[in-house]
């Protein structure tokens, strides 16, 4: 049983070997009006040591599947097909026991709000305490857990003193930083970390992915990052994934989407992220509206939107095909539309 | 030297030593000790049509100087000369009904279209609501007027919407809503507070282009506030940069991105991730977080976190604003040392 983070450090990773699979995952949220398809038939896989990003807007589905990882979703979700495989295991047929026992210890998380994600009247070393309680019970004391939560506020980069401090005493960039160190506390393979920079300033936001970067390749554990901000996902991942609707469209090395976007909505999306280095090219902004769940649009999700749509597109869903290297594209057009900047002058 | 703009004529909005300390009681009936000195003293000048950004992270200033200029909260020093054809005014000391006249000619945006609205309004409620406070003209007139400007914003056609909810409508439409109503007044002057932060990437260009076209079309001047200085590149003309109550550097927007001299501008740019992985940056690492302008000591404002402090920071107070390029000013002592040590890019590209 690895506790330490020497003993984290000192694991063998395999970059080959796959650690979650996602495989045809379908859920639905079922609502008075009927169900809600929130993700469609989505598959990844992330590998040992690897950081996945997942990008797309709000109600793409990407919180949906952090938390069906996490068997966290509420009560009126359902999840129709598919597996998620952590290390070869369905998590989908474990017991809610069987589950509990895994969250922290095999698949922590980093939530979006560090203001919300503690109890205001307990100092923060309690609450991690409480973790470490859950899962080692009986196998560290008092004093050792002390001094596990002190080098974890190390690695942080917090002083251990803070443990002794209240969540209120934290500024907003030391509270990610907490909780960042309890998901590293019961040194976990695979972390998901979903908006974890949203709310922070941006010399702060910087200040803490460097850090999970830091101690991702330290410790050698794999990362889903879940974010609407494309700049961010395009400096901390190795792979990415860009959702619509539910769907996964695209797929693939982080360079290798950015550098060649094939799906009309990765390529849009991308394209509509100012910056502020290179030159200040015309952002193209995306018509219209993301599509209403209860009833997804026929064929592709992105036709009513999309400004290469022809019929087949209304008509048949597009499989998200290898296009080569591991880069997946679902759109029937992506060869026929080389080269997307120069059509969308026109 | 201020931070202003050379221009013939004189500009819309002149600020000069704005000031805004909020006092800290301790205890209920004791006179107050301490003060947040929120906004200490800053000065610039807003040109007609012109968008300006006001960048800096939370707790710097920018949204209370926003507030001040629309007179939601009194400033406790300083002048702001507001001038629109034959209105001329220092907003800062008018009172009463001199300050519901100022309101006919400034207008907010706010950041979050679903905080901003009232849910029990319908959408024409909501639009017409300033044209019924200044009593402008017949109720068909505003009926005309919210149906233009509702075509203006891109929501069309504009009969199916002007009886419905905010909560009927998404998030850019609702943010589209709230650029109608600060516009129907035909306003020379808007406040926009982080405006399309709340707001999907896709949904944001589009607001942000409505925004831009709409005030290139009406001759409206805008403050900008932001903390994302990506957004600001787009919209704003120029740019200043305010740390703890302090303007400490401002100028044209390209030339700010491409040639930051203040060090903090310099750390600011360089922790902004760039949406394309074969981009490394090149950090400006300065220490710690931002803290309070609680009773602030006379050096320099970001003397705690710079990398680059020295002797003369120490022994002198707040460094001035002073020119270091076309239009271009900087509040710092050590500019041309920090020249010397790390050139002027900020990022490299990886081969």
């Amino acid at each position: 049983m690895t506790i330490s983070l020497e003993a984290l450090k000192a694991r063998q990773i395999d970059p080959t070997a796959p650690l979650l699979e996602v495989d045809r995952l379908v859920m639905h949220y079922k609502i008075k009006a009927g169900e809600v398809s929130a993700v469609d038939d989505v598959s990844f896989t992330v590998h040992q040591g690897e950081a996945v990003g997942l990008v797309g807007e709000s109600g793409c589905g990407k919180t949906s599947i952090a938390l069906s990882l996490l068997r966290l979703l509420p009560s009126n979700a359902m999840y129709v097909s598919g597996e998620i495989r952590l290390n070869g295991e369905d998590l989908l047929w474990l017991s809610p026991e069987e589950m509990r026992q895994r969250r922290w210890k095999e698949i922590a998380m980093v939530f979006q709000g560090a203001m919300n994600s503690w109890n205001p009247v307990y100092r923060i070393g309690d609450q991690i305490r409480e973790t470490l309680d859950t899962h080692y019970r009986g196998i560290m004391n008092y004093r050792q857990q002390r001094e596990h939560m002190e080098k974890l506020f190390n690695a942080v980069g917090l002083p251990a003193a803070m443990l002794d401090r209240y969540p209120h005493e934290f500024s907003g960039g030391m509270r990610q930083r907490a909780v960042i160190a309890m998901a590293l506390a019961c040194s976990p393979e695979l972390i998901i970390a979903d908006e974890p920079t949203t709310a922070l300033d941006v010399i702060v936001q910087d200040q803490i992915l460097k850090e999970l970067k830091r101690i991702q390749s330290e410790l050698g554990m794999s990362i889903i990052y879940i974010s609407h901000d494309i700049a961010v996902i395009a400096e901390v991942t190795d792979s990415l994934g860009v959702m619509y609707a539910g769907k996964l469209v695209e797929y693939g090395p982080t360079k290798d989407v950015f550098a060649r976007p094939k799906h009309p909505y990765a390529y849009l999306l991308l394209r509509s992220t100012p910056s502020i280095t290179g030159p200040r090219r015309q952002l193209a902004p995306l018509e219209g509206e993301p599509p209403d769940l209860l009833h997804p649009p026929t064929g592709c999700r992105f036709h009513p939107r999309c400004p290469f749509a022809t019929d087949q597109c209304i008509t048949d869903e597009p499989p998200l095909e290898d296009i080569g290297g591991g880069h997946r594209v679902a759109c029937w057009h992506h060869d026929e539309v080389p080269d997307l900047e120069e059509a969308l002058q026109r | 030297m201020t931070a202003q703009r050379r221009t013939d004529g004189a500009p819309l909005l002149e600020v000069r030593d704005l000031e805004m300390r909020f006092p800290i009681s301790r205890g209920m009936f004791r006179a107050p000790v301490d003060f947040v000195h929120a906004v200490d003293g800053i000065s610039f000048d807003i040109a007609r049509g012109e968008s300006l950004g006001l960048v800096g992270e939370s707790g710097c200033g920018k949204s209370t100087t926003g507030r001040m200029l629309l007179k939601l909260v009194e400033p406790t020093g300083g002048t702001m000369m507001f001038r629109d054809g034959d209105y001329e005014r220092d907003i800062a000391s008018i009172k009463g009904s001199a300050v519901k006249e100022y309101r006919a000619k400034s207008q907010m945006i706010f950041q979050d279209p679903y905080e901003s609205m009232n849910p029990r309004r319908t959408i024409y409620d909501t639009i017409s609501e300033p044209l019924t406070i200044q009593k402008v003209g017949t109720v068909p007139d505003r009926e005309k007027r919210v149906l233009r400007m509702l075509r203006m914003v891109g929501l069309t056609p504009p009969e199916n919407f002007l009886f419905r909810y905010p909560h009927e409508l998404s998030g850019g439409q609702r943010q589209r809503v709230a650029v109608a109503r600060t516009l129907v007044m035909n306003p020379s002057f808007v406040v926009a507070d982080e405006p399309t932060s709340m707001l999907d990437v896709s949904i944001r260009i589009s607001i942000m282009e409505l925004m831009s076209n709409l005030a290139k079309e009406m001759g409206v001047s805008y403050l900008y506030i932001t903390h994302d200085l990506a957004v600001a590149r787009y919209m704003c003309d120029r740019i200043a940069v305010m740390y703890l109550g302090k303007i400490v550097e401002s100028g044209p927007t390209e030339e700010i991105l491409a040639r930051p001299k203040h060090p903090y501008t310099k750390a600011l740019l360089s922790a902004v991730p760039v949406p394309d992985p074969s981009i490394r940056r090149t950090p400006v690492e300065i220490k710690g977080g931002i803290s309070k302008a609680i009773n602030p000591p006379p050096e320099c404002r970001f003397i705690q976190r710079c990398p680059f402090a020295a002797e003369v920071c120490q022994n002198n107070p707040h460094p001035p604003l002073e020119q270091r390029g076309p239009d271009h000013v900087v509040a710092c002592y050590r500019v041309d040392e920090i020249e010397a040590l790390l050139g002027t890019p900020h990022v490299v590209v990886e081969s």
